[in-house]
């Protein structure tokens, strides 16, 4: 319901002077997030550069030469200033730069192939962890301090607890190994992505059951739910209509850091099933100085939580009438 | 009803599904994803594998390693040892149809002495007449440089001194072969396989990212019926316990990095059948920053090297068959004996200690073990760090850094004691010795002895086997019995795992050279 509001109020505007103050709201918050990108942006370039050791180092020493003809190719001889505004302009021109470690590849080409797979993952895992969270987490909290709750909650607090590196290795041993019923790793069709995106989720389904639990009681404990109750609806009804769209609040507004971290890939469910995705661009880009591929990483990412966030809003006026940013 | 069939089709479909690819002969891990493809650019084993499956140089290596000819069907070696004029095969066509000429081997090479290149690996080519200084900007006439095609199928290398195992380094990836004029229409692009002319008995079909390296049967290879397998799929993955998963499970054939066997699961792998591990070109060592006051008594470093019990880290450590190492060249260098080295003597070391003037560590700073990050590296330098406290009472810190920090430390002599490590390019003494000549980048020590430069200066200009032999030996004994700039630890062991009944073509080798062109099924 809530999407067919937004798309009147954004398009049309209840009236003229609400339409104007959208389009002022929105146009505030486009050139905030590009000075924050901007910022972001000039923060990694500049501690990549910065930080000791060249992109270029070997255990076998490259000639001065040869390194210094590098440097000069990837546009990284100059003073720092120089470096960062050529930099600059090249992404303004949509051009992020060559890697420095996959030689020959170009970092939009890189993302391009890598992105759609860890977003492929990363966007089952979401929808598998919000669905695990509304559903876990309403049910413990309907059946508060039951045997139920309790047991919802400890299967939560496990799925919290035990790291991926744990959880992997032995859906792994049993689903891929004793069973052989689906593949160890590798990437190719629906089978591959059954364990990673089973490993992923299941923490932050826990984390999200967890979170929907407290923000359920509270709501469940309002007036307006009693004076619900006592209208004599019934309890699906005051569940549905009314307690679920203010107990889920807390839950949209985790969803947007949470959906760009997992669409962005995680490095350790990418090694362990073999997923050619970015999770490890960042931490590897970083190790191997590979100033591009971070940089483009990073403006990914960003970008993905500015514009992420950016829609959580927007969904929350929608859901929460109290809520003004226009 | 609908829900049981529901679940009964997605059986159906994982199961159908947990199958290799289909119309691919072969599949193996290949180690990480390859930094590159292009024969002058690539630095790392694994690209430089994948280099010598697609392009063919003037010699190749068989399986066991040996010089079989590749491009060039042989060649003449003047007296003084110095020109090299090879003959090459007429039937060699690159995979576009053009001849594969002595022409191309001369841009080629070229293209990589070329300091606009900016090839990493361009100094295996300094062999050759006057490319030092063409590659460095010092010499612009490239006329001047001891390469020349003399015509189509003739082509003449002069090296500025006799080099016997040159013959061996023709077939190095940094050697091979590329075709300039698609280099010149696509630029950096022409590896991408849409791309790529190539003359070896694979081609590129297919290359994702972080994934795998699909290689296709060349059919325009002079030797194509030879090669057995019509594709080969090299995995990328950066995870040795992912790939041993799926080699367990049957998904890979061979595994032929051998950093991707998990080193946890050495103990009970070496004693499998289908582990096949070997001595190879490569020594695990220790620098010691000869920069530093305490470290110039060789008397110090002498008793640091005897207090080492090699034997302990090869059996508790690293555990996959590796041998302790009293030398920096390593053994099954033909006609190479290298010297004694020195072995495992506590007492000799703490009386060592005490002729410094440091008597059961007294007076000793404190010093520390740079290392990069691996649980290898961490594992023998707490060794270490416990060998030294218990046989000399020093006290050592470790100082971890990552790669980028450790390599520029190293590059800084801004340490105590560094690991190390080196995999030589060539079976001959040079590829190791030569590292430690006075002022090569990768000396690393600030180490520098005249006698040592002189020795290996006069062995590589005699012609004479064993007295070469004889001279590389003599400067090796400076090296890790006099001087001791160095700590060898250990010689680093090549790993395979294959099953032996199953899979032809593939032997251990010193080179840890294992062209896929040879590989078959056995019946």
């Amino acid at each position: 319901m809530f999407w067919q509001n937004i798309h009147c109020s954004i398009c049309i505007g209840k009236n003229k002077g609400e339409g104007s103050k959208v389009f002022v709201y929105f146009l505030k918050r486009l050139v905030q997030s590009i000075i924050v990108l901007l910022f972001v942006v000039t923060a990694t370039f500049l501690l990549m550069r910065i930080a000791p050791g060249s992109p270029f180092a070997a255990e076998r020493k490259i000639p001065a030469k040869v390194e210094a003809a590098l440097m000069k190719k990837y546009n990284l001889d100059g003073s720092l200033v120089d470096q960062y505004t050529s930099y600059l302009a090249n992404l303004l021109k949509g051009n992020f730069g060559d890697s420095l470690k996959y030689e020959g590849r170009t970092v939009l080409e890189i993302l391009a192939q890598a992105f759609p797979k860890s977003a492929l993952v990363g966007g089952f895992s979401l929808v598998i962890a919000l669905l695990l969270g509304i559903v876990l987490g309403s049910y413990a909290a309907i059946h508060h301090n039951e045997l139920l709750d309790r047991l919802a909650m400890l299967l939560a607090l496990l799925g919290i607890c035990l790291p991926v590196f744990v959880i992997a290795p032995l859906l792994i041993l049993i689903f891929a190994m004793q069973w052989n019923f689906l593949p160890v790793a590798g990437w190719g069709n629906l089978s591959h992505i059954i364990l990673p995106v089973v490993c992923l989720s299941l923490p932050y389904g826990a984390y999200c059951a967890r979170l929907m639990r407290t923000s359920m009681l509270d709501v469940l404990g309002q007036d307006f739910i009693r004076t619900a109750h006592a209208k004599g609806l019934s309890a699906q009804v005051v569940l549905y209509k009314h307690a679920l769209r203010y107990a889920i609040l807390p839950l949209v507004n985790y969803t947007g850091p949470l959906a760009a971290h997992l669409f962005t890939g995680s490095m350790i469910i990418e090694e362990i099933f073999k997923v050619p995705g970015m999770g490890s661009f960042f931490v590897n880009g970083v190790l191997n100085r590979d100033v591009f591929l971070v940089g483009g990483s990073v403006i990914v990412y960003c970008a993905l939580l500015l514009t992420l966030n950016f829609v959580v809003d927007i969904i929350n006026v929608y859901l929460d009438r109290r809520i003004q940013l226009w | 009803m609908f829900f049981r069939n529901f679940i009964f089709l997605i059986f159906i479909f994982v199961i159908g599904c947990n199958q290799r690819p289909a119309g691919v002969d072969f599949i193996f891990v290949n180690g990480d994803e390859p930094q590159s493809l292009d024969p002058a650019i690539i630095s790392g084993q694994l690209d430089m594998r994948m280099a010598k499956a697609l392009f063919e140089g003037l010699y190749t290596y068989g399986p066991d390693a040996s010089i079989k000819p590749g491009i060039a069907t042989h060649h003449d070696l003047s007296e003084d040892g110095l020109t090299y004029t090879f003959y090459l095969r007429s039937d060699a066509t690159w995979s576009n149809g053009d001849k594969v000429t002595a022409y191309d081997f001369e841009k080629s090479w070229r293209r990589v002495l070329e300091p606009t290149t900016a090839s990493k690996y361009s100094e295996i080519m300094y062999f050759i007449h006057n490319a030092e200084a063409y590659n460095k900007g010092e010499l612009f006439d490239f006329k001047k440089v001891g390469i020349e095609a003399l015509n189509e199928l003739t082509f003449q290398v002069t090296l500025h001194s006799p080099a016997a195992y040159f013959q061996g380094l023709t077939a190095f990836a940094t050697y091979l072969p590329v075709h300039l004029s698609t280099i010149k229409k696509y630029g950096d692009a022409w590896i991408k396989p849409e791309h790529m002319v190539s003359n070896g008995p694979y081609l590129l079909e297919d290359w994702r990212i972080k994934d795998r390296i699909r290689l296709k049967k060349n059919p325009n290879y002079w030797n194509a019926e030879s090669v057995k397998f019509n594709r080969i799929d090299a995995l990328a993955t950066s995870s040795a316990s992912t790939a041993f998963n799926l080699y367990e499970t049957g998904q890979v054939d061979l595994i032929l990095d051998k950093t991707m066997i998990p080193g946890m699961l050495m103990g009970e792998l070496s004693e499998r059948e289908d582990m096949h591990s070997y001595i190879y070109l490569g020594t695990y060592f220790f620098r010691m920053n000869m920069t530093r006051p305490f470290l110039q008594d060789s008397k110090v470093r002498k008793a640091l090297a005897l207090s080492v019990d090699k034997e302990k880290i090869v059996n508790k450590i690293t555990r996959g068959g590796e041998q302790p190492a009293r030398t920096f060249c390593t053994p099954g260098i033909n006609k190479y004996q290298p010297p004694e080295g020195l072995g495992f003597d506590p007492e000799a070391a703490s009386k060592l200690m005490s002729e410094a003037g440091y008597p059961n560590g007294e007076g000793f700073p404190r010093i520390s073990i740079l290392y990069n990050k691996s649980e290898l590296n961490q594992q023998i330098a707490v060794e270490l760090q416990a060998m030294w406290k218990e046989h000399l009472n020093i006290d050592i810190d470790l100082r971890l850094q990552e790669w980028a920090t450790y390599l520029r430390s190293m590059d800084n002599l801004d340490y105590d004691i560094a690991r190390s490590s080196w995999i030589g390019d060539y079976v001959d003494p040079n590829t190791f010795l030569d590292c430690f000549v006075t002022g090569r980048g990768n000396n690393r020590t600030g180490w520098s002895n005249p006698r040592y430069d002189a020795l290996l200066e006069q062995a590589n200009l005699n012609l004479d086997p064993v007295q070469r032999a004889e001279l590389l030996k003599d400067a090796e004994r400076i090296l890790v019995e006099e001087d001791m700039p160095i700590i060898p630890v250990y010689h680093v062991a090549g790993k395979l795992l294959y099953r032996k009944n199953k899979l032809g073509g593939i032997q251990p080798n010193v080179l840890a050279e294992h062209p896929l062109q040879y590989l078959y099924w056995k019946e």
